[in-house]
């Protein structure tokens, strides 16, 4: 059994094993947890590993499959959910000394519906403090733990890109869903307006798999829109006749690596021979969205995470002399240097006199920035761009100083502040570094997106999911 | 006059939703501490609000009631700020793009018409409430159902000039709301609030004094008091040549005065921007219509309907008016007896002031207002005398009875019976022989007086007409 290799296998794989009682449930989860056992020391994907429970869910699925019920697509298969994510009676920190010890009693609705569907959860990974994007150490186990073979797939967050960003990183496939698509109930974020949830899989096939469970309306979400429900596996066809493809001139420019550009323009190239026509154009604006992004983000981190006060749950300093001492003590040693700055910069950019100046002005761009979008996508059908301007961890090591590591960003924050929907797909291999691009798509149309991958990932050169680290 | 007193004021209303301003939980008063909370009004992390449409349709109708103009696209906003009863450390409430604006209310201060405007109605949510201890212990504790419940808050225009005006403005809106049934609006219980800006400056000035901002005023007449006190304190700062600062005063009932609380440089950036966890309110024009039509006939209007429909004159229509439940009850009784003014009477008198004396609301009287028209129709028979009527309606209120079983339970039929009168009369004239001698030397009271002992005589239960006709024949024929 052990031959077979489980942690290299996707989702739709097992799932057919599974339902072929070719393997057991339980069989697949001793699988997983093997694998992170004997990688988990030098990927560190988790903060919190739930075992017990773990079992406890695949026995439930193994008798379901035993009484010849035909389970739900994700039944039984492994994934992991970011610890920002809120897991009822499971830790979810967010990477934070403030949430260290926070045990949420519900759950987030994206969450629930997969547990619903019988997924087994690994574990809560790893993350930067809040999300927000650490200096120097930039880190991300929930692609990280798909790319290693830990878990089949995971839930992550993406407020400016971490999805796509690091799935590319880690050369697997993320989507980041429209704004509204999926609900954002139980997403512990600093910045509410850009964050998202969603897949990080090893193949398309995958992510519309995930896709199909977690997106649909939520009447806790306020932003969450009424839509008809889409079978997201009906875009798993090898067919990109007639798509018409913008390729940004202002995402191709001096910043990008050369040899990123050539991969992605190759991969264009095929699908221009499977009939699509790629066509450069403009996004005026998006030089633009990294001002707009930090102002955004860090005005509402201020807001958002102030209630993290020590009054009503998490960390509390220990000793005080009155309320303003509580709430010094607690909110400067529970937050992490990045949220105290970012937090700072919020507070600033929303203060009276600065308001117009800064916070109003970025909610200006954001419209240019959506108003780009809508004009291209009456011609395109899809965008497709880098996903970083470097390579591997390159360009975050090259980085010295804070406003650099903000350009990281570049290319995936215009998709947050446009609240559109884009998915980053493996492309190519770069000096034995993964390269990926990102396919942005009309609002609500992830299935051209994922019709788009799909193509690229059957015709390309190089193949799916490496599973090598 | 040497001053003109400015008198803005901010008036905050709890909503009589059902669940709170963002969540499903219930909207009651009291309730042990902590028992109507969830992850959303406690501000847990990922937790989302979404907006309660009552609350939405309740500030319209207070809008349309007071001739505000109703937003087709409004948005909330988040007031950042830290303190123990706020969970989330910023109230979601409205900022630059309000539901309702330029609105307006007329009242009436001696029989001149004074027309205040309303720069804005605005929806928000309310904080919980701190329980401080004991001073030996150190520690405060926090309940929270109160947080989350919606409120609105009614800005005027500082179109307020003395102190008696704000307490009719005050008294106007809580009219208008109460006959809305948005708020049951008791003061006591904090579900209708005030704040009040106040500032003094010399006449044919067009630049406002120094504001003074006024909290804690618990009832209409603290309103009123404070606004008073406040007035008179700073006319007398500044006729010392003094200088008034910007500054908030709390009202001190104990002491009948203002204390200062904090200065202007402890005004605090409250950080406004628009909540990104929530969208935009739409409100089209069809939704204005449906709500519209939904508005009851407003105070004003009926006061006049009552003043023209039922000939009453306008101090009764004012008094019956004040509450729509009094109202309400009024129109009832109406249904079966067409003497408006008698009722009037009956309302207004012995019913208001039988409910004052024991601090009754009308939602605790248990008897129909078809038992008060039992009562009159009692008294027009002569079947029992007034005096006996209102005991009778006293019980009304303790037992919920027919006024016909309390008569008989409590013997007071009238006694009109000639036979049983005559009798009784003789008694009196016989017992009171200076009176018939003074009456018969031509003193007109001593008659009144051998009247009233007859009266004394049948437990008040003698029918007057019948008894003061008798004496008067008896003793005019001696």
């Amino acid at each position: 059994m052990k031959a077979l290799k489980l942690h290299e296998l996707t989702a739709h794989e097992i799932r057919d094993m599974l339902r072929k009682r070719e393997i057991s449930a339980i069989e697949v989860i001793e699988d997983t947890y093997c694998r992170i056992d004997s990688v988990e020391d030098s990927i560190n994907s988790f903060i919190t590993l739930t075992r017990e429970k773990a079992y406890e869910d695949a026995k439930k699925v193994e008798k379901t499959i035993k009484e010849g019920q035909e389970p739900p697509d994700l039944a039984g298969i492994p994934m992991a959910v970011k610890d920002n994510i809120c897991t009822e009676g499971i830790r979810t920190t967010c990477a934070s000394g403030m949430l260290a010890d926070f045990v949420p009693p519900y759950s987030a609705e994206v969450y629930e519906r997969l547990v619903n569907d019988s997924c087994i959860t690994i574990g809560k990974t790893n993350m930067d403090e809040f999300a927000m994007g650490d200096l120097g150490n930039p880190c991300d186990g929930s692609a990280a733990a798909v790319a290693s073979g830990e878990v089949c797939f995971s839930l992550g967050s993406d407020m400016g890109g971490s999805i796509r960003q690091f799935a590319a990183l880690c050369g697997v496939v993320g989507m980041k869903p429209t704004y509204g698509l999926v609900s954002r109930y139980g997403l512990i974020t600093s910045a509410p307006s850009l964050d998202q949830i969603g897949p990080i899989t090893r193949d398309v096939h995958d992510c519309a798999l995930v896709m199909n469970c977690i997106a649909g309306h939520d009447s806790k979400d306020s932003a969450s829109v009424r839509i008809q429900a889409e079978d997201y596996r009906s875009a798993l066809i090898s067919d990109v006749k007639g798509f018409r493809i913008g390729i940004p001139k202002e995402y191709f420019g001096e910043g990008t690596d050369n040899g990123i550009k050539k991969l992605i323009l190759e991969q264009i190239k095929v699908l221009e021979d499977l009939g699509a026509h790629g066509e450069e154009m403009s996004l005026p604006h998006s030089e633009y969205a990294m001002q707009a992004y930090h102002i955004i983000a860090s005005a509402e981190a201020s807001s958002n995470l102030a209630r993290y006060d020590g009054v009503r749950y998490g960390f509390r300093a220990g000793q005080y002399d009155n309320l303003e001492d509580l709430y010094v003590k607690t909110r400067s040693r529970g937050f992490g240097a990045g949220v105290k700055r970012s937090i700072m910069l919020g507070a600033y950019v929303l203060s009276s006199d600065r308001y117009d100046f800064y916070y109003k002005k970025a909610l200006q761009i954001r419209t240019l920035i959506r108003e780009d979008f809508n004009r291209a996508f009456e011609k395109y059908d899809v965008i497709i761009t880098p996903v970083t301007p470097g390579v591997g961890l390159d360009s975050w090591k090259k980085i010295e100083d804070t406003i650099s590591v903000y350009m990281t960003d570049v290319y995936t924050a215009p998709v947050n502040i446009a609240g559109i929907a884009a998915m980053s797909v493996p492309c190519g291999v770069k000096d034995g570094l993964p390269v990926s691009m990102q396919i942005i798509g009309r609002p609500f149309d992830e299935k051209r997106i994922l019709q788009a991958a799909f193509a690229c990932e059957q015709n390309s050169r190089i193949g799916g999911y490496q599973h090598e680290i | 006059m040497k001053y003109e007193t400015v008198i803005g004021l901010e008036v905050h209303v709890e909503l009589l939703t059902d669940t709170k301003m963002f969540c499903g939980c219930k909207n009651e008063f009291g309730g042990d501490a902590n028992t109507r909370c969830c992850p959303v009004c406690l501000g847990f992390p990922g937790a989302l609000p979404t907006l309660n449409e009552n609350a939405v349709e309740f500030a319209v109708k207070a809008g349309l009631a007071t001739n505000c103009r109703i937003a087709e696209y409004s948005e909330m906003a988040r007031k950042n700020y830290f303190y123990p009863d706020l969970p989330k450390a910023f109230q979601i409430s409205q900022h630059n793009l309000p539901l309702c604006s330029n609105g307006y209310v007329d009242i009436e201060v001696g029989g001149i018409t004074n027309r205040i405007g309303i720069s804005r109605i605005h929806i928000e949510e309310d904080a919980g409430k701190l329980i401080h201890a004991d001073e030996a212990d150190d520690y405060s504790l926090v309940d929270y159902n109160r947080a989350g419940v919606p409120l609105i808050e009614i800005v005027s225009e500082p179109d307020i000039h003395t102190p008696e005006e704000g307490r009719q403005y005050m008294e106007k809106l809580r009219k208008i709301l109460e006959y809305l049934e948005v708020s049951d609006c008791r003061m006591q219980e904090g579900s209708l609030r005030c704040d009040a800006n106040i500032s003094l400056r010399s006449p044919g000035e067009s630049k406002l004094g120094a504001k003074v901002e006024i909290k804690n005023m618990n009832s209409m007449k603290a309103l009123e008091k404070a606004l008073a006190y406040e007035e008179a304190r700073q006319a007398e700062v500044l006729d010392k040549d003094g200088k008034l600062i910007q500054e908030t005063r709390r009202w001190d009932e104990m002491s009948g005065t203002t204390i200062s609380m904090r200065g202007k440089e402890h005004a605090q950036d409250y950080r406004y921007f628009p909540e990104p966890d929530l969208v935009p309110i739409a409100i089209d024009a069809k939704r204005i219509r449906n709500i519209k039509s939904g508005i009851p006939e407003l105070p004003y209007e009926r006061e006049k309907r009552f003043i023209r429909e039922f000939g009453l004159p306008a101090y009764d229509s004012i008094v019956l008016t004040s509450s729509k439940a009094i109202a309400d009850f009024y129109e009832k009784c109406l249904i079966e007896y067409d003497n408006p003014k008698a009722v009037s009477n009956w309302v207004m008198g012995d019913f208001l002031r039988i409910m004052n004396d024991r601090g009754l609301s009308i939602k605790d009287i248990i008897f129909p207002p078809s038992y008060l028209i039992k009562l009159l129709r009692l008294i027009d028979s002569s079947a029992i005398s007034g005096t006996a009527a209102k005991q009778i309606f006293e019980a009304m209120f303790e037992s919920g009875k027919k006024p016909e079983v309390l008569v008989k339970e409590l013997g007071l039929e009238q006694i009109s019976d000639e036979a049983d009168i005559l009798e009784l009369v003789r008694k009196v004239i016989k017992d009171n022989p200076k009176s018939v001698k003074d009456y018969k030397e031509g003193n007109n009271k001593a008659m009144d007086f051998i009247i009233g002992q007859a009266m004394k005589a049948s437990k008040g239960r003698g029918n007057p007409k019948v008894i003061s006709e008798t004496i008067k024949s008896i003793l005019d024929n001696m």
